[in-house]
Order: C-alpha cells, then sequence, then structure tokens
C-alpha cells in the first residue's frame, strides 16, 4: 500500500540541488511531490518520483547517499479542517509523526499528504478505519 | 632599563662554565637513567653505548634518541627512573593511551619546573609586588600548574584562575589589579577585545605584562595584544615529556627565547638522518633533561623545527636563545593550545562506527581557533530524518571531545566528497597563518 519515498542528502552548496533535477529530467523521471529538510551544513531532499528505480539508480551511480522509505499517502478534501482531522485521527491511534508535506491535485478537488510515521501499517488501519482514501503509488504515477 | 634576573649565576654564566656544568649533569644523569631505565639501558645497549663513553656533552652524539613512539611503548610506567613512592605528581597530555604522555615528578622535578617559570617571570618584569593572574588551564594540563608554581616563586600575589569564565577573569583583573597574565595568546587576545568592548582603554587595565604560551602566535598577533592590552607580551615555550612550560621563555629583546639549558640541553637535529647541525641551522629542536629524577628523557626528539643562536642578547643572559618554532616534522596540530594528531580522530570514527574518511579543517576567527571535522557518512548511515544525522554529528563531536579535550563541530558530508590530492586524502587544511 505504501508509497515509496526518495530520500536524497544534499551538501549546501551552489547547484547542489539543480545538479539533482538535471539528472532525474535527463532520466525522464517526473517529480510528483517534493520537501526539503535543510540546516546551515546540509539539506535533506524528499521526493515522490514516478520511477524511484531509475531515480534511485542514476543517483546511486553520482555518488550521491540515497535512501528509499515507505510514507503513507493519504486523499483529504480541499477544504477547511480536512488536515486536522486526518492529523487526529493519528493523534488518537497513538502514532507518532516524524513529519509530512502535502500537495495539490489538477484536476480533483483533493489534496493530497504524505506522512512520515513510525508505523505505517498502523497509521494506514487508523486512517482507513475513519474512512479516508489511502493512495498508491500507481495513484501517484497518475497524478 | 635594570635587568632583574631569577637566578642570577645562572642566567648570564659564561659559556664555557655552562659547558662544564651541563657536562658534569650529564655523565651522572645518563648514569641515573642507564641503571633504573631498563627501556633506554636496551637503547644503549643495542646502539653499543655505555654510560662510560660519555664523559661530557661533546659525546651526546652518542646517545640513542628517544622519540614520541618510545613514550607509546613504554607507557606508563616504561621511562620512570624513581620509585614511585619518591614521586609526588603527574602531568599529562591528552589523547589515547598511546598519545598521551603521562610525565612523573620528585619534589624536585616540581622544584626544578617552578624555578624555570620563575625565570620567565622575573624575566617578563615580575617581583613580589606584582599580582599573577594565571589564567591557563589547571589539571593534567601543565600551563596552569607551572606558572602558579613560578609565580609562587617570585613572591608573586597568584590569582589561580584557571582558563574560561571571561567575565570573573575581567573582574578580578580589574578589581585585584592584576599586573602579569598568563595564559594562551589567543585566550589573551580574547580577553583584550572582551575588554575592548566593555569600553576599557589600554591605559585604564593595570596588567603590565603578559607571558603567553602553549600554542604558535605570529608577531602580528603579539603586537595586537600588546596594544590592546597595554602591555609587553612574552613568549614561553614547553612541553610535558621535559616538563612542561619554562623550558624557554622570552626577555625584553623579544628576539627568540632563552633556553633553560642548566637543566635541558638543547640540540639541533637533521630530521631525516639525525645528524647534529651546527648553531643556526634549522632542523628539528632534540632536549635532554639533565636535572629531572623521575622521567629523565635523553635526546627526546620534539618534533618542532627551529633555529638555536648565541647571539649576545642584550638583557645580559647568556642562555642559548631558541627562534618560535617553525612547523613539526610530523601531523601535529596545536588547536586552542591542546595538541592533536589526526590518528585520534581516526580512532574515534573507527569506534563509533565510522570508515576513518574524514579531513579537519583549522583556521583563527577573531584570534580564536575554530576546529571543524568532516566526516563522509555512507549509505547505510544516511536517513530521512534530520534529526538523527544531527543526533549523530553531536555524538561524534562529543566522542572527540572526550578524546581530545576540546570540542570540534562536526559535519556529516557525501561519500567521496573530501578533496583527495593526487589519490590521497587530503586529512587537514590548516588556514591559520602563523609562520
Amino acid at each position: 500500500m505504501a508509497i515509496k519515498q526518495l530520500t536524497v542528502f544534499v551538501e549546501n552548496k551552489q547547484g547542489a540541488l539543480v545538479s539533482i533535477t538535471d539528472t532525474l529530467a535527463a532520466h525522464n523521471v517526473n517529480i510528483r511531490a517534493l520537501s526539503i529538510a535543510e540546516t546551515q551544513d546540509f539539506g535533506i531532499l524528499r521526493l515522490i518520483v514516478n520511477d524511484e528505480e531509475t531515480a534511485e539508480k542514476t543517483l546511486s551511480e553520482q555518488g550521491y547517499l540515497i535512501k528509499i522509505t515507505d510514507v503513507v499517502g493519504v486523499k483529504i478534501g480541499d477544504a477547511p479542517g480536512k488536515l486536522t482531522a486526518a492529523l487526529g485521527v493519528l493523534d488518537k491511534a497513538g502514532i507518532n509523526m516524524e513529519y509530512l508535506y502535502a500537495f495539490m491535485s489538477r484536476t480533483e478537488k483533493h489534496a493530497y499528504v504524505v506522512l512520515r510515521v513510525e508505523d505505517n501499517t498502523a497509521a494506514e488501519a487508523a486512517l482507513e478505519g475513519a474512512g479516508f482514501h489511502l493512495i498508491t503509488a500507481a495513484d501517484v504515477c497518475k497524478l | 632599563m635594570a635587568q632583574n634576573y631569577y637566578q642570577k649565576e645562572i642566567e648570564t654564566m659564561p659559556l664555557e662554565d655552562m659547558q662544564k656544568l651541563q657536562s658534569e649533569k650529564l655523565v651522572k644523569q645518563v648514569k641515573h637513567v642507564y641503571e633504573n631505565v631498563p627501556y633506554y639501558r636496551d637503547l644503549m645497549d643495542k646502539k653499543g653505548v655505555t654510560p662510560a663513553d660519555i664523559h661530557g656533552i661533546e659525546d651526546l652524539h652518542k646517545l640513542p634518541f628517544l622519540t614520541k613512539a618510545d613514550l607509546r611503548d613504554a607507557y606508563p610506567y616504561g621511562l620512570l627512573a624513581k620509585p614511585l613512592e619518591d614521586c609526588v605528581r603527574i602531568q599529562s597530555t591528552s589523547g589515547t593511551t598511546g598519545r598521551r604522555v603521562v610525565a612523573f615528578y620528585t619534589q624536585k622535578d616540581v622544584d626544578l619546573w617552578e624555578d624555570c617559570c620563575a625565570r620567565a617571570i622575573v624575566a617578563a618584569g615580575g617581583t613580589n609586588k606584582d599580582v599573577c593572574q594565571v589564567a591557563y588551564g589547571y589539571g593534567l594540563f601543565t600551563g596552569g600548574p607551572g606558572l602558579n608554581g613560578g609565580s609562587h616563586r617570585v613572591g608573586c600575589l597568584t590569582l589561580p584562575m584557571s582558563s574560561g569564565n571571561t567575565e570573573r577573569q575581567i573582574q578580578f583583573m580589574m578589581d585585584l589589579s592584576a599586573t602579569i597574565l598568563c595564559c594562551t595568546p589567543s585566550y589573551a587576545a580574547y580577553i583584550g577585545e572582551t575588554l575592548k568592548e566593555q569600553g576599557y582603554k589600554p591605559e585604564d587595565i593595570p596588567l603590565k605584562a603578559g607571558i603567553f604560551g602553549a600554542e604558535p602566535w605570529t608577531e602580528e598577533m603579539r603586537r595586537g595584544i600588546e596594544a590592546t592590552l597595554g602591555i609587553k607580551a612574552y613568549d614561553i615555550y614547553g612541553l610535558t615529556e621535559t616538563s612542561g612550560p619554562g623550558v624557554a621563555f622570552e626577555c625584553c629583546e623579544q628576539t627568540g627565547m632563552h633556553i633553560n639549558e642548566d637543566h635541558f640541553l638543547a640540540e639541533i637535529i637533521d630530521p631525516d638522518t639525525g645528524e647534529v647541525l651546527p648553531e643556526g641551522s634549522k632542523g628539528e629542536l632534540v632536549f635532554t633533561s639533565l636535572d629531572k629524577e623521575a622521567f629523565p628523557l635523553l635526546r627526546y626528539r620534539t618534533r618542532d623545527i627551529c633555529v638555536l643562536s648565541r647571539k649576545k642578547c642584550s638583557c645580559g643572559r647568556t642562555l642559548v636563545k631558541m627562534a618560535k618554532p617553525m612547523g613539526r616534522t610530523d601531523d601535529m596540530l596545536i588547536i586552542r593550545g591542546v595538541n592533536v594528531f589526526p590518528s585520534q580522530i581516526e580512532t574515534v570514527l573507527l569506534n563509533e562506527g565510522y570508515q576513518p574518511n574524514y579531513q579537519i579543517v583549522v583556521d583563527r576567527v577573531n584570534n580564536t581557533d575554530t576546529f571543524e571535522v568532516n566526516v563522509e557518512m555512507n549509505a547505510e548511515q544516511f536517513t530521512d530524518k534530520l534529526s538523527d544525522i544531527l543526533a549523530m554529528e553531536k555524538s561524534l563531536a562529543n566522542a572527540m571531545k572526550t578524546m581530545l579535550g576540546i570540542n570540534p563541530s562536526v559535519h556529516l558530508v557525501s561519500p567521496k566528497t573530501i578533496a583527495r590530492s593526487e589519490g590521497k586524502a587530503v586529512r587537514v587544511v590548516d588556514k591559520r597563518k602563523l609562520i
């Protein structure tokens, strides 16, 4: 069920990010969602792409530190309070969250939230149990 | 300017008399070491030298050298020449067992060390009317204990501040009218800058002299400290292996440091061949302790590159002078007064589960050394959680602090990003311009 997230270590140097996106573009990898966490010295780039295998292979070959992590994707309504409702479900189930990021759909009136939690199975069960619609890797490619 | 000496007879002794004194002491010392230090006796036996071959300093070159590797092999008691019940003190450098130097002192050893420091204080104009603020670290590090003892001997009112807590240093300095400051040059510069920020002008500061050592500093830095604090700044040299600070000290001429050669016999050698070089040649400084009882190192190679001079000094002292060390023959770094070997960093990395792919970057910003260690992380260690990576950096920095005694700033970097020169990684980038 889970979505594969690609994490890349980015040193805080001029041109570091563009060389990554350039590599991905050259191999026809399309980025569906992206988030960056940064410190003064480095950043952690998190990506949801349409083809994580190619992305991992090409970036690894270029010497980048890569990690593939399972994350949970959930569809929520595009209206005030919808994110709170989803987070409330996890909170109630006692599931710790590391980070999240969200993006809008171009076609539907929906938003998608990518969640990095301690326990994916528990999070998925809690969200589905509360009537949320989870998104899959295949859904991501179609977005 | 009238010159004061702490031990005038020794400090102004004619060369011929000094050499006679050194010869007498050397003959006795070699015998003492040969009889009491099996480690060195083996070295002498291997070289086919016995105490009977040593008639005076002209025979010094016949003796084998001691190096840091010998100190490692003999750790901790292998070079001890007195029973432990005769020893009253140890001092030590930072480092692992292999790199750590533990030096032993009898009461007489402590006395002569303190005398050496007293000579330095008097040469800087110190008398029993002075208030001497010792802001070197106290403890295993020799800086604080050495100058503290010297200050007592001169009869100064001694302020045993130890290093750090600059606000308190300044408060005591101003309230008790400290006239002599002893610390590392970078700390002196820092105290000076802080005083300036607080609005003190050089003429408001009671200090008249400073005795600064334990790390490299430039002439430019000296002039800066002198201007900010309104003092005359004197260099001092020493190493734990021989005793501590006070092996050599500067006089009012400020053109090199007089070696206390009645206790520490100096030679300059070619670091590659071991051959003794004539006065004025640049080479590795070697010391023989003539009076030390507990830890008497003969022909100890300091790894400092230096020049000796017997040019007549206007202060009246006849003690041979050494120039400021111009570099090292090994890879030791002195950071904030602490000796750091790249191999120590390597040991920590291996202990903590990292590959030894690292680079040390040292710089000096606002007269204080900065100390960064970049470490390559591998794919297994990398994680998508920022907090985990920051925690890894912090834990490595703590392990290095435990090993070295000073705190580096650790940065994890991508594999194979540390600069390699001709295939060999560049382990140390020292941006300080000290020589």
